[in-house]
């Protein structure tokens, strides 16, 4: 995974409410077997509207995305944050998230920003004509024009973040532990061996 | 003497392997369920790192969401191809990959094939008081059961299947208790609709769900299946039943259920489970279950619900202006005008399936309804999709197949077919349907598609009617 320490450039304005996965990614782009490729499929629909940031030149390639309330809500298609990884994005900034979709984000090294409405609707006014910088060290989002707005993560996240930890290895290092736990729960609760014939 | 504990908080302290400074726990995953979509890439990470899976035995593979549900097999009993190549593509790589780790595979065409959320409680698979998760975010209808089960993406599978644990935080625990007396022809799929119409689909964020009162006491396994399930559309990340006898009366003798002294060991220990007196949720919601009618969606959004009897509601009765909006985009993609009588919206199409609603019981309830009557002519396509390979022997043995072919559904082979268009069931653009599935987001029956999320009951209704119907017109208030 790549470290993110801090993400400067243009973000897409989208602003919209409960974005959920299947706006980000539809059900038809779900199919394939790999990770990548999928920027192409994002925000399919939205793209099919005139207009839409996505296909606004201003923002091409841009590595922050604004959106409002509740993104990432519905399913928990992780095809969701490859996407959005796929096309280029490494933030998203909006006041609330799905779980699902934070943990997935964090998974595969994207950094989701949660702040207040008033906070996120002066970005969407900045974001239209100059570059926002994103710093997770310094856990703050910062404008040209002098704005700064603080963000609250999980330190385990950060570290993860910053350090581009791969999860799965740090669990086997815990190997022990798991093994420890089987083995009581064996004895305590034989009937979880399931029978599968 | 210890603290009160809710259900939730008692399956989570079992779990517990490791627990972090920051609070965050590593949790024992119990049971690991995998299907076509969500596991390629998963099973791909594992390989390109050289890791295995550490538990296979703890792990049951089996493919749904892209499975054709018309004939799998030729008269001869060969296998059909799938026409869509990269349908095909993600079943074959599910084939080789299950195999390749060791995994216990139900295959397209075994009997047993089916939905992931209906097999694990059919097979026994899922338990109360186990941890169970699945590429998929409907993994909360486990929940029914009493297992603490939840959606996961893609990059979890492969921690799951790595190292048979998660690193999660703890949620918030809520309550919703609905209590009183279900009036006529109201089903459990109408109460979990009312229920996220009163909470939103944002009210359960950061919760875990569990569902109290005399209602979902009085409930089915099936019912509270149904009601599980639709959890994530609260926003929730699981939902919560305690175990009781009728839980342990569905499990008893299921394939893979424990057995003999095992099974009393078993039963014993979940008796154990349920929240303690004096335990407190960060949550209540108590909703009267006199307030409950039969329910639709209107909107393109779970939370979009009215009586049958009502209206579509004005943009304008909403205070929170970007609830407007979004009503607003709802009824234009939706071709609905403010102040239509649900009942005069007419369908084309009616879906009866998903793992919300297709097990026998919802099939029951949709023949009683269709028994002696005829699918209405405006009616383009009638699917009844069964869960399951098992749940539609069932059905068949029973002669409800027999029934819903005479009225002019089709009757299909098991998977999730309609509820999302990645497979060849799909609405038309521009088209209305009547649908016992758990999602109306837009596109999410195919591009352009119009959804109202209803009961089976319902939908049959819908499907003899031509248009919405309120059930308790086709039956009778005394029904
Ligand atoms: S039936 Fe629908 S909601 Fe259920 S698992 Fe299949 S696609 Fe998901």
């Amino acid at each position: 995974m790549e470290p993110i320490k801090t993400v400067d450039g243009r973000a897409y304005p989208l602003g919209v409410k409960n974005v959920d996965t299947d706006m980000v990614i539809a059900a038809k782009w779900l199919k394939g077997i790999t990770r990548a490729g999928l920027g192409k499929g994002a925000f399919e629909a939205l793209r099919a509207e005139p207009g839409n940031v996505f296909d606004d030149p201003a923002y091409a390639g841009s590595p922050i995305l604004i959106a409002g309330d509740n993104f990432g809500c519905g399913s928990s298609r992780e095809h969701a944050a490859w996407a959005l990884t796929d096309m280029g994005v490494k933030v998203v900034i909006a006041p609330s998230f799905s779980d699902i979709f934070a943990s997935n984000a964090f998974k595969n090294g994207i950094l989701t920003v949660a702040l207040p409405q008033e906070a996120v609707d002066r970005l969407m006014d900045v974001a239209k004509t100059d570059p926002i910088h994103v710093d997770l060290e310094a856990q703050s989002v910062t404008t040209p024009f002098q704005d700064r707005f603080s963000f609250e993560i999980d330190p385990f996240r950060k570290s993860c973040l910053l350090g581009g930890l791969d999860e799965i290895g740090l669990t086997l290092a815990r190997t022990d532990s798991i093994g420890a736990f089987e083995t009581a729960r064996a004895k305590d609760q034989p009937w979880l061996a399931p029978a599968l014939a | 003497m210890t603290q009160p504990r809710t259900l939730y908080e008692k399956i989570w302290d079992a779990h517990v392997v490791e627990k972090r400074d920051d609070g965050t726990c590593l949790i024992y995953i119990d049971r690991h369920l995998v299907h076509e979509v969500t596991s390629p890439q998963a099973f791909e990470g594992l390989r390109m790192s050289g890791r295995r899976v550490r538990r296979p035995d703890l792990t049951l593979a089996v493919p749904d969401h892209n499975l054709p549900t018309t004939a799998r097999v030729d008269a001869a009993g060969n296998r059909l191809p799938i026409a869509d190549p990269e349908s095909a593509q993600q079943l074959a790589a599910l084939e080789k990959n299950a195999p390749e780790f060791g995994i216990k595979y139900i295959g397209a065409t075994d009997k047993e094939q089916g939905i992931v959320h209906v097999i694990g409680p059919e097979q026994g698979f899922t338990l109360p008081g186990t941890t169970l998760v699945c590429g998929d975010s409907h993994t909360a209808a486990h929940g029914a059961l009493g297992a603490l089960a939840f959606g996961i993406g893609t990059s979890e599978v492969e921690h799951v299947l790595a190292t048979q644990t998660l690193l999660l935080a703890p949620s918030k625990t809520m309550e919703i208790r609905v209590e009183g007396t279900l009036g006529a022809g109201v089903t459990p799929k109408d109460v979990i609709l009312h229920v996220i119409g009163v909470i939103g689909t944002a009210g359960g964020t950061g919760h875990v769900i569990e569902y109290r009162g005399n209602v979902f006491e009085e409930m089915s396994i099936e019912g509270r299946l149904t009601v599980s399930n639709m959890s994530i559309e609260g926003g929730a990340r699981a939902g919560l039943f305690a175990p009781d006898e009728k839980t342990f009366a569905y499990l008893k003798g299921r394939p893979m259920a424990p057995k003999g002294a095992d099974w009393d060991a078993a039963v014993a220990y979940w008796k154990t489970l349920a929240t303690d007196a004096g335990a407190t949720f960060d949550r209540s919601v108590v909703i009267d279950a006199a307030d409950i009618a039969p329910t639709v969606t209107w909107g393109t959004s779970p939370e979009d619900v009215v009586a049958i009897t009502s209206t579509v509601p004005a943009p304008d009765s909403f205070s929170d202006p970007s609830k407007r909006a979004a009503a607003e985009k709802a009824l234009d993609y939706m071709g609905l005008t403010a102040g239509q009588r649900m009942q005069d919206v007419t369908v084309q199409h009616v879906f009866i399936g998903s793992c919300t609603n297709s097990r026998i019981e919802d099939l029951r309830a949709a023949a009683a309804i269709a028994k002696g009557r005829k699918v209405a002519p405006g009616i383009k396509q009638a699917l009844i999709v069964p869960g399951s390979g098992l749940v539609k022997l069932q059905a068949e043995a029973e002669g409800l197949d027999r029934i819903f072919i005479e009225a002019g559904f089709e009757w299909r082979e098991p998977g999730c077919s309609m509820c999302l268009a990645m497979n060849p069931d799909k609405v038309p653009a521009g088209e209305r349907c009547a649908s016992t599935s758990n999602r109306n987001f837009m596109g999410r029956q195919g591009p352009g598609a119009r959804t109202h999320l209803l009961s089976p009951a319902m939908a049959a209704a819908a499907a003899i009617t031509g248009h919405l119907t309120d059930i308790r017109e086709l039956v009778g208030e005394a029904a």
